[in-house]
């Protein structure tokens, strides 16, 4: 595989690089070797990283789910059967809604839950405020499996199993104190000056919020937002026990069925996760810019 | 008012009047926080529902001999009353002394360890080597980092499955080492080859992430410290390990603890690659909810007793890891 061939360090140290007599290369520019190198690698990782994706998309037109065995087959019989047929005789659309109906409100609540709190902890500091925060860190690393048990019985006396409400309840477990901690990083970045100024024509803390911090703030509440959403998406653990009705099931859990032990449907599952992944992974390409200066943004205060 | 903005102020703390009496303090320290209590209070009583409500109840429950048997449950229109009974800490000493607790803890403990390591390890070498490739002038390098970034952008649940239909008899990968003689293992039935798959396929996952976050690091190296090391006479290598390593410090000591968790904590590739067929790939987490609900009976105490015991061990090798960094002068970023 790719793995090891990615660990030559970088083409820049080239031998005969650093004793090279013609000291009027400028600051960047690399060697034409360097530059095949670093091309030639660049391309052998793009390749690993498309191959997978690209083998699933292959797999979704061969009509036989066994198709697989012999890929060849598929050049001579490639068809759109799969996706019409997953469209149409499958319960897709059901689990769409399911799906967008979990990941939005998890989105929508972790959300308006944590903005307060993100600015509180960004700006003011209380008695309590590390044991606070320390609360938050350690929620962020809170394996399934300390909650899923509990979380079952719970969910079950309340007969919120198998209910989108409970299901949402229980991502906003771990979305609400992330999204607590993306926002104070994205609050952060915002001059405080800007508070003062609010503070000084008299606006109460509250008031600075909601009127002048919060529409500064859209940018990073979108990354929290999205990042809420993917999480919930692609939640596999939760969605798996707490859905049992076929109809209610997400995607997650939906893409599942076809591949049971005595049956598996390759082609129908393949069609059906190239139809999730195309929306999800433009709309992940259209905000990612900002996914990552949100995730780093945070970075720089403790 | 006095409110608690003392950032926002730039309020000194230190010069205060004589301690007043405690009502005093309590209707000061009242008047003064107010806001910041009220502003918390949300995520708080989230936190205090669906995290430490079910923390506490989960922690009971391992003190119990509770399984899907004796539960509370309705069937049909009959309540049945749960009956387990409280067994003390019998559960943990199973778990950790049992006599088997070797083959059921131990072995998937020292399995998952060698996962983290490898999986995170693999993480950091691969991004970094290829964040350092795209920082440079290059011809293309926009389309490279928006290929690079696919098995991000994709849901892993999704592409996972991809991995399992060319890892599987006679898929594409054991037709392609077929084809130069190499022998074709069977990637998810023996022991070794599916946790060689199971790495592979969460390297294969995770690598995105790292790359983008350590490239965003080094975007933010100031480039004049380059020019100062290359006038001091650095090679390469040294500009490297001198300048690019510790600018990347907060970067990645972030990144990597965010990446030792979610190894740890992986769930989707091991549970979608296996499902239940192989008891010996399974880290902590899966196999605890293996034990929890991929079993007849459901045991649910030994489920929650493994939850706690892999809690307890991310937080302990939490606070050693930020112990760590303030011994080296560094500060978490998350």
């Amino acid at each position: 595989m790719s793995t090891t061939t990615l660990q030559t360090p970088p083409a820049e140290q080239a031998p005969g690089y650093d004793e090279s007599p013609r000291p009027a290369r400028r600051r960047g520019e690399r060697s034409l070797t360097g530059k095949l190198v670093s091309h030639g690698i660049l391309i052998v990782a793009s390749l690993a990283a498309l191959f997978p994706i690209a083998w699933l998309v292959f797999l979704s037109l061969g009509p036989d789910k066994d198709d697989y065995l012999h890929p060849g087959r598929i050049w001579d019989t490639m068809t759109f059967d799969n996706y019409s047929f997953v469209l149409q005789h499958t319960n897709f659309f059901e689990w769409m809604k399911s799906s967008l109906i979990v990941s939005l409100g998890t989105t929508v609540i972790g959300v308006m839950v944590a903005a307060t709190t993100g600015y509180a902890v960004s700006r003011m500091r209380f008695p309590g405020y590390k044991k606070f925060m320390w609360v938050l860190l350690v929620t962020q690393m809170f394996p399934i499996a300390v909650l899923i048990v509990p979380m079952y019985q719970i969910l079950s006396d309340l007969q919120l199993i198998d209910s989108y409400f409970g299901l949402i309840l229980v991502y906003c477990s771990t979305a609400v104190p992330y999204s607590a901690w993306l926002l104070k990083g994205y609050f952060d970045t915002i001059p405080f000056e800007i508070d003062e100024a609010g503070r000084v024509d008299g606006l109460t803390p509250f008031g600075t919020f909601f009127r002048l911090i919060l529409p500064l703030a859209k940018p990073g509440l979108a990354v929290a937002a999205f990042y809420n959403f993917i999480t919930a998406f692609g939640e596999v653990a939760f969605a798996s026990t707490f859905m049992l009705d076929d109809s209610k099931y997400t995607f997650a859990v939906g893409l599942q069925t076809f591949v049971s032990e005595h049956d598996a449907q390759r082609n129908l599952a393949a069609a059906t996760a190239v139809l999730i992944a195309i929306p999800v992974s433009l709309f992940f390409y259209l905000v990612q810019k900002n996914l990552v200066t949100g995730l780093t943004a945070g970075g720089t205060k403790g | 008012m006095t409110v608690a903005i003392d950032r926002a102020t730039g309020k000194r703390r230190g010069d205060r009047a004589p301690r007043p009496g405690r009502m005093q303090r309590l209707k000061h320290s009242y008047q003064k926080y107010w806001y910041a209590y009220a502003m918390i209070a949300p995520v708080v009583v989230v936190l205090g529902g669906l995290v430490l409500y079910p923390l506490v109840r989960g922690l009971y429950l391992t003190f119990t001999d509770a399984n899907s048997l004796n539960s509370a449950r309705t069937i049909g229109v009959n309540h049945i009353d749960a009956t387990y009974k409280f067994i003390g800490l019998d559960n943990y000493k199973d778990i950790l002394w049992g006599p088997t607790s070797y083959d059921r803890f131990w072995s998937h403990f020292i399995w998952t360890i060698a996962w983290t390591v490898l999986c995170v390890a693999l993480h950091f070498c691969i991004g970094l080597g290829l964040a350092l490739l795209l920082n440079q002038k290059l011809r293309g390098r926009t389309f490279y980092r928006l290929v690079l970034v696919l098995p991000w952008a994709v849901p892993t649940f999704v592409t996972v499955f991809g991995w399992r239909f060319m890892l599987a008899d006679g898929g594409i990968i054991n037709s392609m080492l077929d084809a130069v003689h190499l022998p074709a293992p069977s990637w998810l039935e023996d022991t070794f080859w599916q946790r060689f798959a199971a790495i592979m396929v969460n390297t294969w996952c995770g690598v995105p992430f790292m790359m983008v976050s350590l490239l965003g690091g080094l975007q933010s190296i100031d480039g004049t410290l380059y020019e100062a090391a290359e006038m001091d006479g650095a090679n390469k290598w040294q500009q490297f390990r001198f300048v690019t390593l510790p600018g990347l410090r907060s970067v990645s000591s972030t990144v990597v603890l965010l990446g030792i968790i979610w190894t740890f904590n992986q769930f989707a590739v091991i549970f979608i690659l296996f499902g239940n067929t192989a008891p010996d790939a399974q880290i902590l987490v899966t196999w605890a909810y293996y034990l929890g609900f991929g079993q007849q009976p459901r045991d649910f105490a030994q489920s929650a007793a493994y939850g706690m015991l892999l809690l307890a061990i991310l937080i302990v090798f939490t606070s050693f890891y930020r112990r760590w960094l303030n011994r080296n002068d560094q500060q978490l970023a998350i």
